[in-house]
């Protein structure tokens, strides 16, 4: 299993252009991916699970990835989380 | 036989043509169980198909004709239709409870709206429309009912339907809608405003339009009196289209004047200039010969998106605006937010009297990062025409005075980093609120000019709400009293040597411009498309006569009185 941890430093969180592109991306791969915040986790290929977490900004969340490509995926969606969204 | 409606003449013209019924279908869905689950899931996922393929259609045209930033919402929806939660979860519930597709569609849309609702939040409530909407659309499908967007209208018709949208009004092809009639709205409403933009004959509130047109039912819409005639007879038909003919012609007249100055025919010039929402108005603006900008409302740089416009992008729309006017004024209103119109990803709180609260100026003071990097667009945009500032919603002096200090500020530092600014900028403010109007000689010594909205000033004096339709018949325009108050604001500032203008719906009234004429007003700004009949009627009227129409109207008693002077003497 991939995971990797971030704050987000979007004023708005993660709203529906961010959502949109994280889910998206996550689509592109065959891992199961999961976004986690404050104890709950959602399938991040679902945007309605994605906006349904409402993350402000300064929150702490992870993405988890598992399966045959967790590394790929998280390092692709690594690349839309720096784009402005969370460090 | 013929029936005939009476709405509110929202956008003048002749329409001809058949109606297009612009409502959804009925979408009642009813439980059937012990289904053939294999069946059901295929025709499910046959409407997920025909519904991404429409989206992506939608998408593609918003993109084109609105921009990337318009399009986005259209991506938000296709991901609803591809998200595994939701779809695996229909499938899955056909599956198990051998239950209709389109019964475990809504039942399962139904969740996640609520879920969407029930959250403490603004922007996250209006995601429950976005997973409405386009359930809806899957659900049509299934049904076999699809519903048929404005964007997809391909032969011409007159839209009818209850109310238009912000985003029914930006899928309207021109070329084939001809005019629309609705139930609700009035001359201020946002369908109304739209109709003069587009320059598409309308009538709105006829409050019954939907229940009395049959589809495709030959129908007329007169923007000019607000009448609509259904199922018209062969001699109204042809008594019609001699008006339309007369309409066009009359056009062509007022298209003569395009470059013509305006000035009455006593030699007393004026400007007339247009109101614009977006740079997209530049062109109606040309082609109806305005001599300016009088108010460039900058909320729709903030709407329909997901977060605050950049600097650069305000920059670059302003920049566009100024330099299409080639050195004539051009003046901006600074975010005029709140009261009817709203910011979702602001997330502000709900008010009891959104019109007397956190609005405007108000909130720009308080947000004043979002305020300055407004002004900062602007000043920067200053360098490159005739840009003039204005603050909306001005209450108090004090109020004046911060601004104008953030500005100062901001100014400062810009021209600290090098950055050009027109160092001669005018800063005007709104007069929209009755303080202000009667502190005019105090305001005048410290503004360059005032810029009258008659739309908020007349819904505050006469404490009305205009959107409540059974206190509409307090929207006065002519009431002496409101007659008063431009008047003294316009003796104020002459007394300053500063100017007065006028950017609500009232500049470009017929009955009005005598009167604001004779009291002295010296910019008129109005919807572009009625700049050119006001500069016909400018040439024929004496600005001595309506001067002293004018002091006779402020001694009236009632706003009827008033109106039928104007219309013996002048009209």
């Amino acid at each position: 299993m991939a995971e990797k941890t971030y704050n987000i430093t979007a004023e708005t969180g993660i709203h529906a252009r961010p959502a949109t592109q994280l889910v998206n991306k996550a689509g592109q791969f065959e891992s199961e991916i999961t976004l986690n915040y404050k104890g709950k986790s959602v399938n991040l290929k679902s945007i309605m699970g994605v906006m349904s977490l409402g993350v402000g900004q300064g929150s702490e969340v992870s993405i988890k990835a598992e399966g045959p490509d967790e590394e790929e995926a998280i390092s692709a969606l690594d690349e839309v989380m720096k784009q402005g969204l969370a460090e | 036989m013929s029936s005939q409606l009476t709405g509110i003449a929202a956008s003048a013209g002749i329409a001809i043509g058949k109606a297009f019924r612009y409502e959804e279908p009925d979408l009642t869905v009813e439980k059937k169980t012990d289904v053939d689950a294999g069946k059901e899931i295929k025709n499910f996922d046959a409407a997920l198909e025909k519904s991404r393929a429409e989206l992506e259609d939608i998408k593609e045209k918003t993109r084109r004709d609105m921009g990337d930033e318009h399009a986005e919402i259209f991506s938000a929806h296709l991901l609803v239709l591809s998200d595994p939660e939701f779809v695996d979860a229909v499938r899955q519930k056909v599956q198990d409870d051998k239950v209709n597709a389109s019964f475990a569609l809504n039942e399962l849309a139904d969740q996640f709206i609520m879920m969407f609702e029930s959250m403490d939040n603004e922007y996250m409530k209006e995601r429950a429309a976005d997973i409405r909407d386009v359930s809806k659309r899957v659900l049509a499908h299934l049904l076999g009912k699809p519903i048929v967007s404005l964007a997809e209208i391909k032969e011409e018709v007159i839209v009818v339907g209850e109310d238009l949208t912000p985003s029914d009004t930006a899928q309207l092809n021109k070329e084939f809608v001809k005019g629309f009639v609705t139930n609700i709205g009035g001359r201020t409403s946002h369908s109304a405003i739209m109709a003069r933009s587009l320059e598409i004959p309308a009538v709105v509130g006829t409050k019954s339009v939907t229940n009395d047109t049959k589809q495709h039912e030959m129908i007329i819409v007169d923007g000019i009196s607000g009448t609509v005639i259904i199922g018209p007879s062969e001699e109204e038909l042809a008594a019609y289209r001699k008006k339309y003919d007369e309409y066009e012609k009359q056009k062509q007249e007022w298209a003569k004047l395009k470059n013509e100055p305006s000035v009455s025919k006593d030699g007393v010039h004026v400007e007339l200039a247009a109101n614009i929402g977006t740079p997209d108005d530049l062109e109606g603006v040309h082609n109806n010969g305005a001599e300016g900008i009088g108010l460039y409302r900058t909320e729709f740089l903030y709407m329909g998106r997901e977060e605050l416009p950049t600097e650069e992008e305000q920059f670059t729309a302003y920049k566009k605006v100024v330099e299409s006017l080639e050195g004539r004024p051009v003046v901006i209103r600074t975010l005029d937010i709140g009261g009817d119109k709203e910011l979702p990803y602001l997330d502000l709180p709900e008010e009891m009297n959104p019109f007397l609260g956190f609005r405007a100026i108000r909130l720009c003071l308080e947000m004043d990062d979002m305020f300055r990097t407004q002004l900062r667009a602007l000043l920067r945009a200053s360098a490159y025409g005739n840009l003039k500032i204005m603050f909306p919603m001005i209450a108090t002096l004090q109020e004046f005075r911060e601004a104008k200090a953030i500005l100062e500020e901001e100014k400062q530092k810009l021209q600290k980093e090098g950055a050009e600014v027109n160092d001669k900028l005018e800063l005007g403010i709104m007069v929209e609120i009755p303080s202000t109007a009667v502190m005019a000689p105090q305001f005048a010594k410290e503004v360059d000019f005032f810029s009258i909205g008659t739309n908020d000033l007349i819904q505050y004096t006469m404490a009305a709400d205009r959107m409540n339709e059974r206190v509409s018949y307090l929207y006065q325009p002519y009431s002496p009293a409101i007659l008063s108050l431009v008047k003294m604001v316009i003796d104020a500032s002459h007394k300053e040597g500063k100017w007065t203008g006028m950017c609500g719906e009232m500049a470009g009234d017929s009955t009005a411009i005598p009167l604001l004429l004779g009291l002295g007003l010296d910019e008129f700004s109005m919807s572009a498309t009625s700049v050119l009949p006001a500069r016909s009627q400018l040439l024929e009227l004496s600005k001595e006569e309506a001067a002293k129409a004018a002091e006779e109207a402020l001694t009236y008693n009632t706003a009827e009185e008033v109106q039928d002077m104007v219309e013996k003497r002048f009209l």
